[in-house]
């Protein structure tokens, strides 16, 4: 079984990366974006789907590091990532320990609201400063790259290299996530969302664990959020709206928690989902809606959840939880 | 009974809950290696107690030692670190993980050594070692695959011990350990106690009376939350007060 998910996880990667080859900026592009949704799905995934921490204020980590990027690119110069990748994603789990400082004394939906509020207020911080470009966001007319003293040894301006680049963070993410589950680390997120109470009686420090989790998912969704600048070169207040949280909420939700696999397919999806959508009509999130609904009453457990129920069905075999 | 050690006491340990007071001035010792059942009607405060002992609830007054500490104000899961350990009323078990899963998350608190971050968790054999002996010590007769939330209510209260037993507590705080049990599954179930009380001191608190008079080595009676008495099975059943509060109203 087990060689069997590693041949399909090669076949997919081996897949994504012969998309440059199309020669097609778009596409590649496109999948660029795709990609980074899958890390910023999966990073959520890891507080979602593994410690039960539903967090509506993930963005605010994705957003720490894309203004980090941006403001130490417009504003000191800096072009390379191997200075900003670094720095971005440390102010992102900084930002993620101060904020689950403030808000892991909370549960259930007071932690829903925590978290939600505190992504809002770095929102309207950015939104109203002149330093941070307002609701203009900041737009870098500077293209990143990859260099050591004078060498060059990357250059992002390339579609395709960014690509790859994008294409080994995502695997290294999805690599490192699906260790860290497996690890007596990961087996303890799971412990305390099955039975928090049970953990505390067992002499798990829970609030510890819990933070910790907190903040590798904040420091990967600032992976995302430094590379979502390199695509776009642009940090504006949307990507630290409540709805970019609750978009990779959905993700993660469609996909199947605790799967990270699910919330890599749910980010791909849902961004189809919305683009193909939006071309057909302007009434789009009718279509988004219906079918985010219909998947969340209809598939518990997400798509994967449901592929796994049917190969139970077909093959009578047991979904390994 | 002297020479033994005081494993743990309470001194004038209570609980309020507002104009209420669940548990008044309780002053209770349990010596290392005695069963020590803790009993009274309905609403006598004994899981408001147990709560007390385990760190669940805060106490609004009194002192708590354990193991030669003064333990008072302690959380839940430093006091499970110190070596107290507990069950609970309704079962807690870890309900979407396998069977040997809740045993694992016990028994890896024994090794908190390095452990890596990338390194599967079966892959440690002192936890994997732990984890077989302890079910050695249980009669489960489900698959250690299963789920815990599939397998019957009998066999979660047992999965709760053997939780219990991976942890390897110095005290082992039980509430109701045969509550919802069969005949069959109490008999079993005190069998394993009995076993078990050879290396653990337990307090339990318990309405089946046979299995109280059966186990216990010294019996703590709680009526209206006060100490009504405390003593050997023998004379607690002689005492006239508690025969008139409790044993003689059954």
């Amino acid at each position: 079984m087990r060689s069997v998910t590693v041949v399909a996880a090669a076949a997919i990667v081996a897949m994504l990366a012969a998309i440059p080859l199309f020669d097609s900026p778009y596409l590649t592009t496109h999948f660029t974006r795709i990609l980074i949704y899958m890390i910023f799905a999966m990073s959520l995934d890891l507080l979602v789907g593994y410690c039960g921490l539903v967090s509506l204020g993930h963005a605010a980590f994705f957003g720490i590091a894309a203004y980090t990027t941006a403001v130490l690119s417009a504003k000191a110069g800096m072009a390379n990532i191997l200075i900003g990748l670094p720095l971005s994603m440390l102010a992102a789990a900084i930002g993620a320990l101060i904020i689950g400082l403030l808000t892991l004394r909370t549960a259930g939906i007071y932690f829903i609201m925590a978290t939600l509020a505190f992504a809002q207020m770095l929102h309207f911080l950015v939104n109203d400063s002149d330093f941070f470009g307002g609701s203009d966001g900041i737009l870098l007319l500077t293209g990143f790259r990859a260099t050591i003293g004078n060498i060059v040894l990357l250059d992002l301006g390339n579609a395709a290299t960014r690509f790859y680049i994008v294409l080994v963070a995502t695997v290294a993410t999805f690599v490192g996530l699906a260790l860290v589950a497996r690890s007596p680390f990961g087996r303890i997120l799971q412990g305390i969302k099955s039975n928090e109470q049970r953990m505390r009686a067992l002499g798990y420090p829970v609030a510890r664990y819990k933070l910790a989790c907190f903040v590798i998912g904040g420091t990967l969704a600032g992976l995302a959020g430094h590379l979502y600048v390199t695509l776009t070169s642009l940090a504006d207040p949307s990507i630290l709206d409540w709805l970019h949280s609750a978009q990779v909420l959905m993700m993660v939700i469609i996909g199947g928690l605790g799967t990270l696999i699910g919330p890599a397919v749910g980010a791909f999806l849902l961004i189809e989902l919305i683009d193909q959508s939006a071309e057909l009509t302007e009434h789009w999130k009718l279509i988004v809606g219906v079918v985010v609904i219909s998947v969340t009453l209809f598939a518990r457990g997400g798509l994967v959840g449901l592929a796994l129920a049917l190969r139970t069905r077909m093959f009578g075999l047991r979904a390994s939880a | 009974m002297n020479d033994k050690r005081v494993l743990m006491e309470t001194q004038a340990l209570s609980k309020n809950f507002g104009s209420l007071a669940a548990v008044k001035d309780v002053s209770i010792q349990v010596f290392e290696g005695e069963i020590h059942a803790i009993i009274g009607p309905n609403g006598a405060g004994k899981t408001t107690f147990l709560n007390l002992l385990s760190g669940e609830l805060p106490a609004s007054n009194g002192v708590l030692h354990f193991d030669g500490r003064d333990v008072t104000g302690w959380s839940p899961d430093r006091l499970a670190r110190a070596g107290m350990g507990r069950s609970f009323q309704h079962s807690s078990v870890f309900e979407d993980l396998s069977v040997r899963e809740n045993v694992r998350l016990g028994a890896q608190t024994q090794f908190p050594k390095s452990f890596g971050l990338f390194r599967p968790a079966e892959r440690y054999a002192d936890v994997g070692a732990r984890v077989a002996a302890v079910f050695g010590e249980v009669t489960l007769d489900s698959s250690v695959a299963a789920r815990a939330g599939e397998i019957s209510h009998g066999e979660q209260r047992q999965l709760e011990i053997a939780m219990l037993l991976a942890i390897s507590p110095k005290l082992m705080l039980l509430d109701e350990p045969t509550s919802g049990m069969s005949r069959n599954e109490t008999l079993e179930l005190i069998g394993i106690l009995r076993r078990i009380s050879t290396k653990h001191t337990l307090v339990l608190v318990e309405h089946d009376m046979d299995v109280v008079f059966q186990l216990a080595d010294r019996i703590t009676v709680l009526v209206n939350g006060s100490v009504l008495a405390s003593g050997p099975p023998a004379s607690v059943r002689a005492d006239s007060a508690v025969r008139t509060a409790y044993l003689g109203t059954e």
